[in-house]
């Protein structure tokens, strides 16, 4: 087997017992990386000689045996949407094109200091608005699967990474599927966290209450590592979770017998592709032979989910993107002779459609004589969307449902409709306005490309979709598959 | 005419917090004495992508001491929201204020209006939290900003519309500086800008209750361009009134140099700020013990002060009140008190006398006087112990304010001290006697009213240092015996 494409897992164990270094592993990627990457897209920056250095020193770590972490040694990227001191981070805008952060996101921090060896930044979808990464500023990144086709979105750089060999894992973010889609167009594992388990600090915000960083991995297992470092109480976000990080390998290995799996009827309707359905179904009798009890439960405000997330969205998006105004940072218009003009121009050159779409949306639904109508009975419906999911876990301990009703789409198939792309993300984002915690793992294949499905558990159970996925990965094997990519 | 109308009149003061650091990052949030500018900063206060804000609890405390002290009741839940504005001095595109559920609402203050010093109710409506803006300097065509300022805590205290006279709006003003200071949560230093004005203005027919359309003068920066653009918009809307027409609800500036207030924009042109609660900060719960513990230790405040001084120390109440609306006035005043063997009434008559000419014909504050307390209590002293007269520690006081020199050291180095011994007064006195016979002699016939001029003269030949006491029992011995020896 290639060195990049082994699991944090296997190449810890290789690491610890000296049989191959940090450096040989980093360059074996960066090899990997120079070979696919023309075709993938997945990178928008590549740091080859901070990436080399850090393996050196990861490797003093190990030959010393300090302070070695699960991650020591282990190469990952990082989304754009992340801040990395002194790295270029442009959040796939350009308005960002040459912005470099002063200061360090807690995760990537937290990663570093656990010995973890930083590669580059990921592509995205412009400020992480899309669901195709088709909105990247810079250009598209393709799905290893099928380079005709899209990796998903916004995190579809990292997927794409994480599957074709950039990498060993990746920091994605997810606001209303941004990891978890991704993840399953390209058959690998994505994890959006319970709301403030990991700190924002460093997220270049999208949706300030619905934004989550979290691990795009290979196994369920490597994704417990990574959560592993990156969650727990930043005194930088005041809304990260204070409630102690538990050991996620200890309960890795429970047995799932018993367990209750709640199967919400709003999420099996019609419309699924066949291939889609059929993988789900397979899954559903997998868990069954687990042990595991099955149950139809409800989740009865879901058809208001996709309606919450976005006036929510749109709103905290308008505000937040804000602070692009040419004048502390990014670029700025040159010429502009008036406060006004600095505005327009810097904006209007640097911010894309559906950027400006969506501020422009935000900016209306808050505005006065409007805000009750939308933002206010968003919020209100908010409560529901949250309840159900209170509910629901009252009868069941993990909701099952599909990622998406689809496979990977190709490029330019839904550009022009963005309701369309809109719809792409339906069973992903009532999780974000209920702060639930939910993990997108590999279950098949329909027509040769990937299909995901969604395990979802209450707020701070990410131990129990671990303990659920792992016991999945251990008697299946869909998530070994590697797309056939530049051979 | 304006006895025809009444003027409604509310107040928003926005004073600044002298807390350590900025109201949401660790910046020191002290900028005035900044080495030089963008040194206080930080990418949280410069609204980097990816910060967030962290509440600082000190600002809080603050602002709960200063509600308290105002009789506002807190709410037991308190939540930022976002004020949406462009500006090139607001960091972010939105400033992070309080609007539907701010620090403390309800409050009342009593404060003495006009000469008569009737005490007046004033009801505070809200008092909340919010950060400053940056500091904007024009330079040519060019513009500078300085973000030391950025992020200071701002207090906003908002008043009913509870004023009818420009008298009101004076003493209002200055009692909430006064227990500013009183807190120790604001230097009250009006020149650095600490405390800005906002009044809210309309007039209606005197006796009427309804509410006219108000205008309100924004950015007055001084207890002077408060009251005269106060005072200039009362007879402006009273003169249009007059004249058959309609006052417009607008913002106004008041133009110093011209002393005329100036239309900024109009209701059409008013902003919409797009208020909605602030995600990246969780709703903060106010403990009842924690506001209660606040209230224990608060410091004692004006009214208290001055009921204490009269009950304590027997002062009439017009001079306790003036002792008490200064804070520092008041603690200098206790400073002489227990080094001086003048009575409390005489030193509270010398403070409001000489001391408080001096501070108004200097335009100076009791922190610039340039002797300590002690000094003034010598100063007392020496009266007391007869070895200066009234008249020259008048003239040693002012001398105190030009060098700050201690009493007894001018007293020396000038000679002054009293001549209170009979060997050196009678010379003088048969002197003075030997060169105004006539005087003498009305006086032995009877006309006994011009023994105060002949007093007057010894005082003279002796530049005020006899002690008169001594001196009139002198004179009168020697002129009891004059008369003796004519009969
Ligand atoms: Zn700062």
């Amino acid at each position: 087997m290639d060195l990049y494409s082994l699991t944090i897992t296997q190449a810890h164990e290789l690491l610890r017992q000296r049989k191959i270094s940090s450096l040989e592993l980093t360059q074996a990627v960066l090899e990997r990386i120079r070979e696919v990457d023309g075709q993938i897209g997945a990178y928008l920056t590549v740091t080859e000689g901070v990436a080399l250095e850090q393996a050196r020193q990861a490797d003093e770590r190990l030959r010393r045996g300090e302070r070695v972490t699960p991650l020591t040694g282990i190469p990952f990227g990082v989304k754009d949407s992340i801040v990395t001191e002194g790295i270029r981070t442009t959040c796939g805008s350009r308005i960002l094109e040459h912005y470099v952060p002063p200061y360090q996101a807690t995760a990537v921090r937290r990663l570093l200091e656990a010995g973890a060896v930083l590669l580059g930044k990921h592509n995205l979808d412009e400020f992480s608005m899309g669901s195709s990464t088709e909105n990247s500023a810079f250009f598209p990144t393709r799905n290893p699967w099928d380079l005709k086709r899209v990796p998903g979105g916004s995190s579809g750089g990292s997927a794409a990474a994480v599957a074709a060999g950039e990498c060993f894992f990746a920091l994605g973010g997810d606001t209303g599927g941004s990891i978890r889609l991704p993840a399953a167009f390209c058959n690998v594992v994505g994890l959006k966290p319970t709301y403030g388990r990991v700190s924002r600090y460093g997220l270049i915000a999208l949706a300030s209450s619905f934004d989550t960083i979290g691990p795009l991995t290979r196994t369920v297992e490597d994704a417990a590592l990574v959560l592993q470092v990156i969650a727990g109480q930043d005194a930088h976000d005041a809304t990260s979770l204070a409630q102690p990080v538990p050991d996620y390998a200890a309960q890795l290995q429970r047995p799932v017998k018993g367990l209750r799996l709640g199967l919400p009827r709003e999420y099996f309707v019609p419309g699924m592709e066949a291939g889609v359905e059929a993988a789900l179904q397979e899954a559903i009798r997998q868990f069954e032979r687990l042990g595991m009890e099955i149950r139809e439960v409800s989740l009865p405000h879901t058809p208001y989910a996709l309606a919450v997330y976005y006036l929510i969205l749109f709103a905290e998006a308008s505000a937040n993107l804000a602070r692009f105004d040419g004048v502390r940072f990014g670029s700025a218009a040159q010429q502009a002779q008036t406060i006004p003009e600095l505005y327009l121009e810097t904006r209007g050159k640097g911010f894309g459609a559906e950027v400006k779409r969506r501020i422009m949306l935000g900016a209306y639904t808050l505005s006065a004589g409007y805000y009750d109508a939308y933002y206010l009975k968003a919020q209100r419906v908010r409560t529901l969307l949250r309840q159900d999911f209170e509910r629901a876990f009252e009868v069941c301990d993990v909701l099952l449902t599909p990622v998406s009703p689809g496979v990977a789409f190709r490029l330019g198939e839904k550009t022009a409709d963005p309701l369309a792309m809109y719809l792409s993300d339906v069973y992903l984002v009532a999780t974000n306005p209920a702060g639930v915690p939910a993990l997108a793992l590999p279950c098949g294949f329909s027509e040769g490309l990937p299909v995901g499905m969604q395990l979802i558990a209450r707020h701070g159970e990410e131990a129990l979709l671990f303990q659920v996925g792992h016991a999945y990965q251990q008697v299946t094997e869909w998530h070994k598959m590697r797309p056939a990519l530049g051979r | 005419m304006e006895q025809k109308y009444e003027a409604v009149i509310g107040l928003e003061i926005h004073a600044e917090l002298q807390t350590r650091s900025k109201m949401f990052c660790a910046c020191p949030a002290d900028y005035a004495h900044a080495e030089s500018p963008n040194t206080h900063i930080c990418p949280i206060c410069t609204g980097q992508p990816g910060t967030l804000p962290v509440v600082n609890r000190a600002a809080l405390e603050q602002g709960i001491q200063v509600a308290l002290a105002l009789h506002c009741t807190i709410p037991p839940l308190n939540i930022f929201a976002r004020k949406n504005y462009y500006y090139p001095d607001l960091p972010k595109g939105y400033q992070i204020s309080q609007y539907e559920m701010p620090l403390a609402v309800n409050g009342w203050v009593e404060v003495p209006v006009g000469k008569e010093g009737t005490l007046q109710r004033i009801r505070i409506r809200r008092v909340h939290l919010e950060e400053d803006t940056a500091k904007l300097f024009h330079q040519g065509d060019r513009s500078l900003i300085d973000f030391n300022r950025a992020g200071v805590p701002l207090l906003e205290i908002v008043s009913e519309p509870d004023m009818h006279s420009v008298d009101a709006v004076l003493a209002y003003a200055m009692h909430i500086r006064n227990v500013l200071r009183y807190l120790g949560v604001n230097s009250g230093d009006m020149q650095k800008g600490v405390l800005r004005f906002e009044a809210n203005i309309s007039v209606r027919p005197a006796g009427s209750q309804e509410l006219r359309t108000r205008t309100e003068i924004k950015n007055l920066n001084s207890f002077r361009a408060l009251t005269r653009a106060t005072a200039y918009e009362i007879r402006r809307q009273i003169a249009i009134y007059e004249s058959g027409g309609q006052v417009l609800q607008e913002t106004l500036g008041w133009d110093e140099e011209h002393e005329v207030t100036l239309s900024q924009r109009s209701k059409e042109h008013a902003h919409d700020y797009r208020y909605f609660p602030e995600p990246d900060l969780p709703p903060l719960q106010i403990e009842a013990a924690w506001v209660e513990a606040l209230r224990a230790a608060l410091p004692e405040l004006p009214e208290a002060r001055r009921q204490r001084f009269i009950e304590a120390y027997g002062l009439p109440v017009a001079e306790a009140r003036i002792l008490t609306a200064e804070k520092s006035l008041a603690d200098y005043f206790e400073a002489v008190l227990p080094q001086t063997q003048a009575s409390p009434r005489e030193v509270s008559s010398w403070m409001i006398g000489e001391f408080l000419r001096h501070l108004n014909e200097r335009q100076i504050e009791v922190e610039a006087v340039p002797f300590p307390p002690q000094a003034l209590a010598e100063l007392l002293n020496l009266v007391a112990q007869r070895t200066i007269t009234m008249a020259t520690a008048k003239e040693v006081l002012r001398e105190m304010f030009e060098s700050g020199a201690m009493p007894q050291v001018i007293v020396e180095a000038r000679g002054l001290a009293q001549i209170a011994d009979e060997a050196t007064l009678m010379p003088l006195i048969e002197q003075v006697l030997q060169e105004n016979p006539q005087v003498v002699e009305s006086y032995l016939n009877g006309k006994e009213s011009v023994f105060q001029w002949l007093m007057g003269q010894v005082a003279r030949a002796t530049r005020g240092k006899a002690d008169p006491q001594l001196t009139r029992q002198l004179l009168q011995s020697r002129l009891d015996a004059l008369r003796r020896s004519r009969l």
